[in-house]
């Protein structure tokens, strides 16, 4: 009987050297330091600094290109409070004072000025990250489900394939130059994760023999036209993981478009060629990948994948070791109620809790950083935080008893907001407040729609609970509207001779193996969005068949089968269109400007950078 | 630098510009030094470093250069006589009182290289008495390569090796700010335990932005000359030679109806959590 506290707290010492992969390297921090000298001695061309720059993750700001926006690749959303607390500093120090949560699990820093990049990353090398091929003509972000390994619903963790995926395509000569940036998504089950939209969605299965391995999906992507990925085979098992994903970056590195920018993804050549004939182009690069691949290279993923699945390892065994303990939260706190009911997820690990933290259109300030590393260290028993393509932050493994505690923690410092688990939670990407190609401020929308659901208790009615509200400044789909319950792209409109910033709607979009993605309905000035949104809601109250809840709703209207006055798309729209007009700009100047903007709306967007 | 070398120096001795706690503490032990704490009266009786001074920030801004002599001559602060100060607040009040000391003419002054808070964290040594000192002489020497005001700014804000260094924090200064000013954050400069980094890193800023360390800098803030101060110590402690503190800063510019660059096709203040 040696279960004292002493032998226990040393157990969980050891889970705390949890060694982690160390993404950054201190001399890209230098170099980059050199190459901008060199740019802004005229050394090195615009065209050159450019792609270099992009390479290394530093994407220019809107109408200020001595500016940057400082991606940080989180994979699979993976961060530890050291890590966190490093961000805070760097975004008091060369950015904002705020770090944001993108929709793939990157965290940025925006508007540091270009000269002090190198330093970011000198700060971000410290402590084991890197922004590194976060933009360009690269492998992205990998992406894990923040689900992964707490999931009811998987067949196992996909954890450690995402990051032995991620660590080695990082740096690898055969994708530091491919026609266009790549994507890849693992997912925990087929309802979580964006597998549908990357050009790679993975979702693990177990097939009847007992053997492990995924079923992936490829040539999927959100954009200007966008399109669903389409599935390989029944079962791809893990052994050839690494040769069906190194086949199809080849088969895009040689066979993708160079020319056209705008269409040079590769769901456009898979889209071109058909699928069919892609998928056979697939198997034989694959075989050839197959007979011709190092023994090396093989065994060096196996070491990748072996490493990280024992830390999994660890983790699970120190959880199997805890008192398992239901919560029955006491507390006669309607706030923490509420939160309770619309911010965790209780995990397959039974006592155990995910925590989300709500983040208006995922921004965090640097003390806030601090706080919740101070939480996570403290009560999550895996001592890292994921974050979520919804631009929030999960926090796993709290064991029940600690509930209220975690809460309390976080609560002083502005970040228990209820509702990141329901349609209060908008996601917005940077929009105008940073990105060149945006039209519209979809940032400040996203808060301003989260506020308002909020103040409405919009999250704690259970028939809105899962659907969702997302949102980009362009029609490029960083906001990922065409996956929403209900979307938005930002857009300009002319009213007479006047401009007014506007929304194009999307309905019945979804995530998921079985995801879909939205249809264009109307176009909506910003303006009056929330207007929409509130009366759609109303006319849901009024026209949905018992226990339908909105998601469901919607889609049978964009079906055309709704029961009750309203039937269909065309029905809807006769509904909101008094409240999609406008009045000239005498009458409504107020509609004329932006959210965040005093002066009169006027679109303006430079080149993008998302290609080099 | 040590307790021992300390004693064995029978005048006042040149402290450096920013004064590491081991120093503090010796200069105290031989009560070789004046320690100002530069918060308020209350503040400073409820507990203060060993040994310190009072004189908070709102008495020294508005008065003129004969009025901080009288004030240094009330605190017993001979022409020698090392003077080391702290705030509470990163550094930047104790930077704005440290700047118009070295104005005036008493140029042997210093920066406490932690705040109050971390001095009473590491455990050294606090007290709560209200400490007077005799009166003594001073004489003023204004020291005017270390100050700028309006005019002098809107002279040289274009020319070559001159920089205009703006300390105010990036959503403020791309809001508006002089033209040609280069942001160089407050928050950018100081350490996660130290009111400023060491040199050497401050150098390698600098050197990153491009600007060669034998230019002359102007550093500028909101309205007091605080955050500017701060920067104006940051500079000089990695071995700039030239910097001036515009001490009415951008809010007396704005009154004068000076021009400003402004950025208004981002919405960057939406990107904020605050």
């Amino acid at each position: 009987m040696n279960n004292n506290v002493d032998s226990d707290s040393k157990d969980y010492k050891n889970l705390l050297t949890r060694t982690h992969i160390k993404w950054g390297k201190l001399e890209e921090a230098n170099n980059f330091a050199q190459k901008v000298k060199l740019f802004r001695q005229h050394v090195l061309s615009e065209d050159d600094f450019r792609r270099f720059r992009l390479q290394h993750g530093a994407y220019g700001s809107r109408l200020q290109m001595g500016y940057s926006m400082v991606r940080i690749k989180i994979p699979g959303g993976e961060i530890t409070p050291e890590q966190l607390e490093k961000i805070a500093s760097l975004s008091e120090a060369f950015s904002i004072g705020s770090a944001h949560v993108s929709t793939r699990q990157n965290i940025q820093l925006h508007w540091v000025q270009l000269e002090d990049v190198s330093e970011v990353m000198r700060g971000l090398a410290e402590v084991g990250l890197t922004t590194r091929e976060a933009c360009g003509n690269t492998v992205r972000n990998v992406m894990c489900s923040h689900f992964a390994g707490v999931c009811a619903k998987e067949e196992f963790d996909a954890s450690s394939y995402s990051k032995a995926i991620a660590q080695f395509f990082l740096r690898n000569p055969v994708c530091q130059n491919l026609p266009r940036k790549f994507k890849i998504n693992f997912s925990c089950c087929n309802e979580h994760g964006l597998v549908r939209i990357a050009d790679i969605g993975l979702i693990p299965k177990i097939n009847e023999n007992g053997v492990k391995g995924f079923r992936i999906y490829l040539g999927g992507g959100l954009g200007a036209a966008s399109f669903l990925g389409h599935l390989v085979e029944p079962f791809t098992p893990e052994n050839r993981l690494l040769s069906t994903c190194l086949a199809t970056i080849r088969l895009f590195d040689r066979h993708g478009n160079r020319e056209n920018m705008a269409r040079n993804r590769m769901r456009y050549f898979v889209h071109e060629i058909g699928w069919d004939t892609f998928q056979r182009m697939l198997f034989k690069e694959r075989s050839i990948v197959e007979m011709t691949m190092a023994g090396s290279t093989l065994e060096s993923f196996r070491v990748l994948l072996e490493k990280h699945q024992r830390e999994i390892f660890k983790i699970q065994k120190k959880h199997l070791e805890l008192p398992i303990l239901n919560t029955q939260n006491t507390s006669r706190d309607d706030s923490f109620n509420r939160w309770i009911n619309t911010n965790t997820v209780p995990q397959k690990q039974q006592g155990y809790f995910t925590a989300f933290v709500t983040l208006g259109a995922g921004d965090i300030t640097a003390s806030q950083l601090r706080v919740l590393s101070a939480a996570i260290r403290d009560f999550s028993i895996e001592r890292t935080a994921r974050n979520t393509p919804q631009q929030n932050f999960a926090i796993r493994y709290i064991n029940g008893k600690d509930i209220l505690n975690f809460y309390t923690r976080l609560a002083d410092a502005g970040l228990t907001n209820p509702g990141a688990l329901t349609i209060a939670s908008a996601v917005g990407c940077t929009g105008t407040t940073s990105c060149n190609l945006a039209i519209t401020n979809s940032h400040r929308l996203a808060k301003e729609i989260e506020y308002k659901f909020l103040e409405l208790q919009f999250d704690i009615d259970e028939d809105l609970k899962d659907s969702t509200i997302k949102i980009s400044g362009c029609p490029n789909s960083c906001g990922q509207h065409e996956i929403a319950t209900i979307g938005f792209f930002g857009g300009a409109s002319r009213i007479e001779n006047s401009m007014a910033p506007t929304y194009t709607m999307l309905f019945s979009g979804s995530t998921g193996e079985q995801g879909e993605l939205g249809k264009t309905i109307m176009r909506v000035p910003a303006k009056r969005v929330i207007d929409i949104l509130r009366k759609i809601i109303e006319i849901y109250r009024q026209e949905r068949s018992e226990k339908e809840t909105l998601k469901h709703w919607i889609r049978r209207i964009v079906n055309g089968a709704g029961t009750g006055n309203v039937k269909s798309v065309e029905n809807i729209k006769v509904l909101l269109s008094p409240i999609a007009q406008l009045d000239p700009i005498d009458i409504d100047p107020e509609s004329y400007k932006d959210y965040g903007s005093d002066i009169r709306f006027s679109a303006k967007t430079a080149r993008g950078e998302c290609a080099a | 630098m040590n307790a021992k070398k300390l004693q064995s120096t029978n005048s006042d001795i040149k402290i450096p510009l920013i004064c590491d706690t081991d120093t503090v503490q010796a200069l105290i032990l031989n009560s070789a030094a004046r320690i100002i704490d530069v918060r308020k009266s209350e503040e400073y009786l409820q507990g203060h470093i060993r040994g310190a001074a009072s004189l908070p920030l709102s008495q020294i801004l508005e008065k003129e250069p004969s009025g901080i002599i009288e004030i240094l001559k009330n605190l017993g602060i001979t022409d020698t006589l090392p003077v080391v100060i702290y705030d509470d607040t990163f550094g930047a009040l104790a930077a704005r009182v440290a700047w118009t000391l070295k104005y005036v003419g008493h140029s042997n002054t210093s920066l406490l290289e932690v705040t109050y808070s971390q001095w009473k964290r590491m455990g050294l040594e606090i007290e709560s008495n209200n400490n007077t000192f005799p009166k003594v002489e001073h004489t003023m020497r204004i020291n005017h390569k270390i100050q700028a005001d309006a005019s002098y700014v809107d002279l040289v804000k274009e020319q070559e090796k001159k920089f205009l260094v703006d300390s105010r924090e990036r959503l403020n200064f791309l809001t508006e700010h002089i033209p040609n000013a280069k942001n160089i954050p407050y928050t950018m400069l100081r350490s996660d335990t130290n009111i400023l980094r060491k040199p050497e890193e401050i150098r390698r800023l600098i050197e990153n932005r491009g600007m060669s360390t034998d230019s002359e800098f102007i550093t500028y803030c909101g309205s007091a000359g605080t955050l500017s101060g701060l920067a104006f110590f940051a500079l000089r402690s990695a071995g700039i030679k030239n910097v001036k503190l515009y001490s009415k800063s951008f809010r007396e510019w704005k009154l004068l109806g000076k021009a400003k660059e402004e950025f208004k096709d981002a919405n960057y203040w939406d990107l904020s959590a605050d």
